[in-house]
């Protein structure tokens, strides 16, 4: 195919400027291409000086986010063709300091996720011996959707409040949560609502909702805080008001 | 969270933009969320609206239709005009929200998020008719 | 394992009972006493609202149903000076104030509706 397409991204080398500019390239618009493939003809044949961050190329790995004109997506399951005539503007997810170009820096979302436990957490490990946790299917779809984070952190590009504020835990850190909470092989429930009942926790989201509208795996992050908002607060209810209930 | 170390700290290559005040104005998205939360401020009002009514009936008859000649200033139908707008808006953003917010099991499966947003839009059809009926004839 | 029972999830229970209130009476009522019969509808008769709202069943509900309905916009109206003007910093100040009004606004209800004959 003869078309072509202008992409204009984002640059920033700290070396050089203080904040990013804007350069434009002219790449091929085959039809089955996608912003990735405009990114990496880009690096081969225009200008090997750009920097982002790829993996896999099909949505699975969740490093390639980026903003592309101005919503939270995932490069390599955007179609160049869908912003024909284009430009396509290409610039790094919102919410997290830019390292160069379209790379971000992603400690913080890091440290939140390792903070929530993202692991069973049993009261008593079970030993080898008495085999494995048995689990129904009706059980494996109470988490099952949110089991499906990539970590690609659209969502966190996407929340307003987490912009507003980075302490913020932040949409997939929650859902993860309560991945695990929702795990009948867990019991680590307590344990994590000490920490997300701080108010970054859950009670800093205002519910906006377009965590869910931009991930890539329709993990639906929203529905599981809200879903988390009322069991903390019947907890608390709970906890208030039947204070010597087994604890 | 209060063990929590402190990653690499200000680092001065690091481009932070400051996010303007404006926003929400961005993305129609976000104006959406901030609308929907500006409705909170009319309910308030309606409150008020609705305190002064019942002061208005506790004092007579008198202080009753001074209260509905001042509802009916131009200025005063143009705000609760403006109110209702947006207290519906706040409904119908609530009810389609609610099947994402509350997952119900009934006999061991999930219940549709469609079937929740309607029995959410019933109850309204329901208590609306319910209020309107006791106020303009029958219960007394 | 003792944890610290912190305000906000009843906050936000409050707020959400609130919505649930707002989202359903308001529009109705709105509809009637803001634009009905200022616009010609004819209104109830004095004795009819008197005897609607001094029942003690409506007493109760209009003053359960105000609370509620304040802590809802007291709520909203708090995070959404968070957001939207970024005042986060003040937080302090900002409970004290949205608080501070549902507490006026509870009292007030509730000396009118203790009032009604």
């Amino acid at each position: 195919m003869d078309d072509r397409i202008t992409m204009r991204l984002a640059r920033y080398r700290p070396e050089e400027e203080d904040e990013p500019t804007f350069e434009e390239y002219e790449v091929p618009c085959h039809k089955e291409w996608v912003v990735l493939d405009g990114l990496n003809y880009i690096k081969d044949q225009l200008d090997g000086t750009l920097s982002y961050r790829w993996s896999c190329r099909m949505g699975i790995c969740g490093s390639c986010g980026m903003t592309v004109n101005g919503e939270p997506k995932l490069t390599c399951a955007t179609f160049l063709t869908d912003y024909a005539p284009g430009p396509v503007h290409v610039e790094p997810m919102q919410n997290f300091p830019v390292v160069r170009d379209l790379i971000v820096e992603m400690t913080d979302f890091m440290e939140k996720l390792t903070a929530i436990k993202p692991w069973i957490v049993r009261d008593e490990e079970r030993p080898l011996a008495e085999g494995e946790y048995r689990q129904t299917p009706d059980e494996l779809n109470e988490y099952k959707q949110y089991s499906m984070c990539i970590n690609c952190m659209l969502c966190y590009a996407a929340c307003p409040v987490y912009g507003l504020d980075p302490d913020f835990i932040g949409p997939a850190a929650i859902a993860t949560a309560q991945r695990y909470n929702l795990d009948s092989r867990d019991e680590g429930s307590d344990e994590r609502l000490d920490l997300l009942s701080l108010h970054e926790g859950i009670w800093a989201c205002t519910f906006v909702g377009e965590c869910t509208k931009v991930c890539p795996k329709k993990v639906d992050p929203a529905g599981a805080i809200q879903r988390y908002k009322l069991d903390a607060a019947l907890t608390s209810l709970k906890d208030l008001l039947l204070p010597w209930g087994a604890r | 969270m209060s063990e929590r170390p402190t990653y690499t700290p200000f680092h001065p290559g690091w481009y932070r933009p400051r996010i303007s005040t404006w926003w929400w104005l961005r993305r129609r998205s976000s104006l959406v969320f901030i609308l929907r939360e500006v409705s909170s401020i009319f309910v308030a009002w309606f409150v008020v609206f609705f305190l002064l009514l019942v002061a208005a009936v506790g004092r007579g008859e008198a202080a009753y239709q001074e209260f509905m000649g001042w509802a009916a200033t131009p200025g005063i139908v143009l705000v609760n005009l403006v109110s209702l707008l947006f207290v519906v808006f706040h409904a119908v953003t609530w009810f389609n929200l609610a099947p994402q917010a509350m997952v119900v099991h009934m006999r061991g499966k999930r219940v549709p998020g469609k079937l929740i947003a309607a029995s959410n839009y019933g109850l309204w059809v329901v208590t609306s008719l319910l209020v309107a009926w006791i106020v303009l004839a029958g219960w007394t | 394992m003792a944890k610290r029972v912190t305000l906000e999830p009843l906050l936000w229970l409050l707020f959400s009972a609130g919505g649930v209130v707002a989202a359903l009476v308001i529009p109705v009522l709105l509809a009637l006493f803001g634009l009905a019969f200022p616009l010609g509808l004819s209104p109830p008769s004095h004795e009819h609202m008197l005897a609607v709202l001094g029942h003690p069943l409506s007493r109760v509900t209009i003053f359960v149903s105000c609370t509620l309905l304040l802590f809802h916009a007291a709520h909203r109206v708090r995070f959404t000076l968070y957001d939207a003007l970024q005042i986060k910093h003040m937080q302090e100040l900002v409970v004290l104030l949205v608080y501070g009004a549902v507490l006026v606004g509870t009292a007030a209800a509730a000396y009118l509706v203790l009032q009604l004959p």
